[in-house]
């Protein structure tokens, strides 16, 4: 009596030695793999250039959160703790793969350190792993190919389907744990029948269990099930490493590469091109991306890396509101574009001689995002959509395609610094107003000196109704003793969204009057009530005295004491804040307009359900104010809802593009007489003593 | 296809609020901005398109001072292949009739198949594009909204009362004066303009066109503007109070006076 | 003497309203002027227009001949420079037809020309003073204009109070003046405008609703109230995101930008977006039930009524003048 035959010493019908498919098995395997992922680096190659080597403690950290730890995983519960058990299957599993592999050819090969005690804790790791991983997977087929979640839907227009593809790979995974455990089942039976005795595998394991389950077959059919197993196992490792770079699998092998180049830094852009400096600009022969290999490689392994999972879209407003964009099909139409201009079979390489915003992309979907940002904190593998529409918008500037709704306010901007066309002169008059002025004087920094600019930014300056936002900061700033002044004409609009609309030129125009204006005015800091200043001033410019949002002022000076609140005055109300996507999302500040709401004392404040960093966008400041979207509905009319479910009636914002867009979202829903939009700055300067 | 279309350079009145001097005859100048007249952008971009579909070349003419080159270059960022000035002391103070003629000599010298002039400009007059043709003895279309090239001849159509489209048959050369609507004319950002500021661009005056200098400017116009005035609007808005019935009353007096009856 | 010549354009038969407010020009231009109308066309229609004009005009010109069936511009010029004297003041409509008329027609009398006139302050010897305005309505000019050798100008339809028909003129017919009347531009059709397909931006009074119409069933109570005006219901952005009216009727930055004379502003706040859509300066009727609604700051006549109540009697009332 004697051991089971392992793949490496068996003869196939007693004279074949198998060994010889263990070795080529591997070579054509790696081979094949090696081909594919040439042609898949091929438009890589011929990408614009990305610095993605800054930042290394940053991005070694993302790596080990974000990648290893799959910590945004489980913000959808069952899909990220069906993944976390794949993907940690997966890591475990891989080692056993790779030894499996040698194996094949020479038995009892054992990976150096896992020989002793380690290897016995890795065999009963190992084991959990695949019968964890098979149960992931039969759950996971069950949702992806039976329950179907709405997330994962592919509208018409936006091409086929990938639930086939999905199961299938599922399939690939199940069959690749049963293989690899009827293997060892197989021979653990087949020693036990003959020797008595057995290393039996974790109990309740799948190798356990079929082990039990095959203790009473012949030996014939269990050496015979032992070689088919290891073969089975071999092929399809084989074939799925080389099926992985077809399709949306790839993302397990380009994970941990998009994961460490991810973005490191929030609430910025892209420079127009790497390595080129804005003096360097006017060189250029163009702007932006037109054509596929304009993008950088990072946004391209972007493009290999998507998983298609749907979170980017479930998460987008401008999909929710049913505007032409799902961030999702961004990055699915644009690998699609590739695979097909890079074909793996030929060899050759394709070039579109369309736009892409007339080949893949519509000209509407691209205009439709709001840069808010919701798709990228919410993308598992570190994929991003803002610097990609940026550059898409870049290269439609670039062209003359922009929409006749937003030449105006351009056109504006260039000629008078804010997107109205409204007189410099006239860009402090919010301050002229009769009883504010009366008891107020606000310095004009063209003139005065003080300690710290108030940006006001152009829509809190010139909007009739957005002006009230600046006077009441302006009373906060004198009661927190802040010795302050602005501006006036002087001031140009920040550009915040000069800039994400693709208009580089006019916005480094604006930047550099907007630069020079502050640094002449001798300041030592710099606060605004406008978030889309403060992203622009703190994360676009360069070489400014440090930047703050109001919010951030009045929670300090009412922790130091300096500012206090009375008793709430509506005590009957209940008060929501909403995120504004530029103070919370893009610069992290979420807690300190809730800590200066909450120190005003019976103010009854809920909590909606999307909040913080998955707050939902009110609709886009700046020029998308301008910009006409086909929509079913107004983002805001749905975050007005959300409010209304959450049961407030008040909803504070601390934007002034928030509160346009819902005060107007709460007429359009026809909520006047339940609900109200109030600005930050509003309630804290009625509850200041 | 050889286009010439003629532009000007005109305060902005999307973004300017306007207002008058102290003196209040002029308006106060000091915080205009300029741009090109808005129906010319039309003009250009039908342009472009006509020659991308046909091939040819656009030629953007002006009459005016130094300032007024940069609405050559701004159409010339659009697209259009060069640019001429039509700068000369002697221009100065013309009516329409004069940028009429000195535009007119300027055609005379090229050899255009097709003119076009914005339907009109800040002064709301309209006039350059049919005096023009008039002086060429070419035919003329004016709020030309439509535009199909044929052999040797155009189908244009005009934007008539109620919205209706009058279709023509046109030979060329001719002039057209074109209305907004007609297309969406391209965007052209601060970089577009950079990119051909090095473009050199012609001036011609008076002794170069072999203009008589005492036929245009302010010597040769028979329309000239006095001043500038508005009338007393007032504050806000006036209040109408008491009975339904009366505000009524009142409004339909007010109504009636202004045209909304 | 003064001779001024107005051409009345016609349409079905009957002359196009401005035919009545051209005495009231010419007055104001030199009472002591000769007014002669001039018609071109051909048959019945073209005489029923020349009859019905001398109710209001001493002597009617008529011009028949087939090439003027249609008013093509090229060809009314060309009969007009026949029979219209080089040194008279020849009066036309700002309208489509005078503005393809009225330039090159200048040019070929040689006269002096004037466009879109407002009004006028009578003659100081040769010299015209006149009214109009510049910037899309945002100022007013005082003109001058040299009418020695004539002068063609166009004045703006409604401007200038329609006469009385009390005259009783002659129709003289001068078809045998109007000389070769052969054209390099040729009429094909006219491509009538689609139904239902509403230009806000044309209409010279726009009844514009705002969210004070509350829903969707109330547009019908604006469309009457227009519809007595004779106006076109226009609106604020609200209006057309709820679906309730197109997108072709939204006033506003993101809108269509409308040049009307009266706006009636129902149940509109006056939104800066919206407000910027609305030029030339317009006289401005706002009605909103909130007293501190914005668009009171910016209106010629703020009424604090809900527009609900307030349209159906405005309209009733103006059923009843």
């Amino acid at each position: 009596m004697s051991m089971i035959i392992a793949p490496a010493d068996y003869l196939l019908f007693g004279f074949f030695p198998t060994v010889i498919f263990s070795f080529l098995l591997p070579v054509i395997g790696v081979g094949l793999f090696t081909y594919i992922i040439a042609r898949r680096i091929a438009p890589l190659v011929r990408a614009n250039p990305d610095y993605r080597f800054d930042n290394i403690p940053e991005r070694i950290k993302n790596l080990i959160v974000v990648w290893l730890g799959q910590v945004r995983q489980p913000r959808y519960m069952l899909a990220g703790v069906l993944h976390i058990i794949i993907f940690a299957g997966f890591l475990i599993l891989s080692i056993r793969s790779t030894s499996l592999v040698i194996i094949g050819m020479s038995d009892g090969f054992v990976l150096p350190g896992l020989d002793g005690r380690l290897g016995t804790v890795y065999n009963v790791m190992k084991d959990y792993a695949a019968t964890a991983v098979l149960v992931a997977c039969i759950i996971a087929a069950y949702r992806r190919g039976i329950k179907k979640p709405a997330r994962y839907a592919v509208p018409e227009k936006y091409g086929h389907d990938h639930t086939a593809e999905a199961v299938f790979v599922l399939g690939i995974i199940a069959t690749l744990m049963i293989s690899e455990s009827m293997f060892e089942a197989s021979a653990v039976a087949y020693n036990y029948q003959t020797l008595g005795n057995a290393h039996f595998p974790a109990i309740f394991s799948l190798a356990w269990i079929f082990a039990k389950i095959l203790g009473f077959a012949s030996l014939e059919s269990l050496q015979g099930l032992h070689i088919i197993m290891y073969y089975v196992h071999d092929v399809t490792f084989f074939f799925f490493l080389c099926f992985l770079p077809l399709g949306k699998h790839f993302h397990v092998i380009t994970s941990i590469f998009n994961v460490f180049f991810m973005r490191v830094k929030k609430g910025n852009i892209k420079p127009v091109k790497y390595g080129v400096s804005d003096e360097e600009l006017d060189d250029l022969e163009s702007f932006g991306v037109k054509k596929l290999e304009d993008f950088t490689w990072k946004h391209m392994l972007d493009f290999y890396s998507c998983a298609d999972c749907g979170r980017c879209s479930d998460q987008c407003p401008a999909n929710a509101a049913g505007r032409p964009l799902s961030p999702r099909f961004i990055t699915i139409k644009a690998r699609d574009l590739i695979f097909k201009n890079y074909p793996i079979k030929s060899g050759v390489i394709y070039k579109s001689d369309k736009l892409l915003v007339a080949d893949i992309y519509t000209e509407d979907e691209i205009w439709s995002c709001t840069t808010c940002g919701a798709c990228e904190q919410e993308c598992p593998l570190g994929i991003e959509y803002i610097d990609k529409m940026v550059d898409l918008r870049r290269g439609m500037v670039d062209e003359g395609m922009v929409p006749q709704s937003l030449q105006k306010p351009l056109k504006a901007l260039e000629k008078r610094g804010n997107p109205y066309g409204k007189m410099e002169k006239k860009r402090a008059d919010w301050a002229k107003e009769k009883t504010f002025a009366e008891t107020h004087t606000v310095k004009d920094l063209g003139k005065d000196v003080a300690d710290t600019l108030y940006f006001v930014d152009s829509i809190t300056s010139y909007d009739d109704n957005m002006q009230e936002i600046a006077r009441r900061t302006s009373i906060i700033l004198e009661k927190a003793g802040v010795d302050f002044g602005v501006l006036g004409k002087g001031e140009k609009d920040s550009g915040n969204e000069v800039l994400r609309f693709g208009e580089e030129m006019l916005y480094q125009e604006l930047k550099a009057r907007n630069t020079e204006a502050i640094l002449e005015s001798g300041v030592k800091r710099i606060v605004t009530a406008d978030p889309h200043a403060l992203n622009a001033l703190k994360k676009d410019y360069t070489g400014l005295p440090p930047v703050k949002h109001i919010s951030e002022i009045v929670a300090e000076k009412i922790n130091s004491g300096v500012l206090t609140m009375k008793p709430c005055k509506n005590r009957d109300k209940v008060y929501v804040y909403h995120d504004p996507c530029y103070l919370g999302r893009h610069n992290s500040i979420y807690e300190s307009p809730r800590q200066a709401m909450d120190a005003i004392a019976g103010l009854t404040r809920v909590e909606l359900e999307k909040s913080r960093d998955r707050s939902f966008c009110c609709g886009g400041g700046g020029l998308m104010l301008f910009y006409e979207p086909e929509e079913e509905t107004r983002m805001g009319v749905i975050r007005v809802n959300m409010a209304a479910e959450a049961g407030a009636n008040v909803i504070v914002t601390a934007c002034p593009f928030c509160l346009v867009n819902i005060q107007d979202a709460i007429k359009v829903a026809g909520k006047e007489d339940e609900m109200e939009a109030l600005d930050f700055t509003q309630l804290i300067e009625e509850h200041l003593i | 296809m050889e286009i010439l279309v003629c532009v000007k350079r005109v305060p902005d009145t999307a973004e300017n609020e306007f207002e008058l001097n102290s003196e209040g005859n002029d308006l106060d100048r000091d915080d205009l901005v300029y741009s090109v007249n808005e129906w010319d952008n039309y003009a250009v971009e039908e342009a472009i398109q006509i020659v991308d579909n046909l091939g040819g070349s656009i030629t953007v003419v002006t009459v005016g001072d130094d300032e007024a080159e940069e609405v050559l270059r701004r159409e010339m960022a659009m697209g259009a292949n060069n640019g001429v000035l039509l700068s000369d002391d002697a221009f100065e103070g013309s009516d329409g009739r004069g940028i009429a003629a000195i535009l007119k000599a300027e055609v005379e010298k090229g050899n255009y198949d097709l003119i076009l002039t914005g339907a009109q400009a800040d002064e709301g007059a309209g006039q350059v594009g049919g005096m023009l043709a008039a002086m060429l003895d070419y035919p003329y279309a004016s709020l030309v909204n439509k535009i199909e090239p044929a052999d040797g001849k155009i189908k244009v159509g005009r934007e008539i009362e109620g919205g209706n489209q009058e279709m023509n048959e046109i030979e060329l050369p001719c002039v057209l004066s074109i209305q907004t609507g007609i297309n969406e004319p391209r965007y052209v950002g601060i970089r577009g303009i950079r990119k051909v500021a090095g473009v050199e661009i012609p001036v011609k005056g008076a002794g170069d066109l072999g203009v008589d200098a005492g036929s245009v400017g302010e010597a040769g116009a028979k329309t000239k503007r006095v001043d500038y005035f508005v009338p007393d609007l007032g504050d806000g808005a006036e209040m109408l109070e008491g009975s339904t019935d009366e505000i009524i009353e009142k409004l339909i007096e007010k109504l009636k006076a202004k045209g909304g009856l | 003497m003064t001779q001024i010549f107005a051409y009345v354009p016609f349409k079905n038969g009957v002359a196009d309203d401005v035919a009545l407010e051209f005495p009231d020009a010419a007055k104001k231009i030199d009472a002591g002027a000769s007014l002669t109308a001039v018609v071109t066309g051909t048959g019945a229609d073209l005489d029923n227009v020349a009859d019905a004009l001398t109710k209001t005009y001493s002597e009617v010109i008529k011009i028949d001949n087939d090439a003027l069936a249609y008013p093509n511009a090229e060809i009314v010029r060309k009969a007009l420079t026949h029979v219209i004297p080089a040194d008279a003041i020849v009066l036309v409509p700002h309208d489509t037809f005078g503005m393809d008329l009225a330039p090159g027609l200048s040019i070929k009398l040689d006269s002096a020309y004037a466009a879109d006139v407002v009004d006028f302050e009578g003659m100081d010897g040769a010299t015209l003073k006149l009214i109009r305005q510049e910037l899309g309505g945002a100022v007013f000019t005082h003109v001058t204009c040299d009418t020695a050798a004539g002068a063609v100008i166009t004045i703006r339809p409604g401007a200038f109070a329609p006469a009385d028909e009390g005259a009783s003129g002659v129709v003289v017919d001068k078809s045998g003046d109007a000389g070769d009347l052969s054209a390099q531009r040729t009429f094909l059709e006219v491509v009538e405008a689609e139904v239902g397909d509403v230009d806000i931006t044309k209409s010279d009074v726009l009844v514009s609703i705002g969210r004070g119409i509350e829903d969707e069933d109330n547009i019908e109570v604006a469309q009457e109230l227009a519809d007595a005006m004779g106006a076109v219901v226009a609106c604020s952005r609200p209006i057309v995101d709820a679906k309730w009216l197109e997108k072709s009727r939204q006033v506003g930055t993101s809108g269509q930008t409308v040049k009307p004379k009266v706006y009636m502003a129902m149940g509109i706040s006056g939104s800066f977006q919206h407000m910027g859509g609305i030029k030339g300066n317009p006289f401005i009727v706002a009605v909103n039930k909130n007293p501190k609604a914005p668009i009171f700051q910016v209106a010629d006549v703020g009424i604090v009524e809900d527009i609900l109540d307030f349209m159906p009697e405005l309209q009733e009332a103006i059923e009843d003048l």
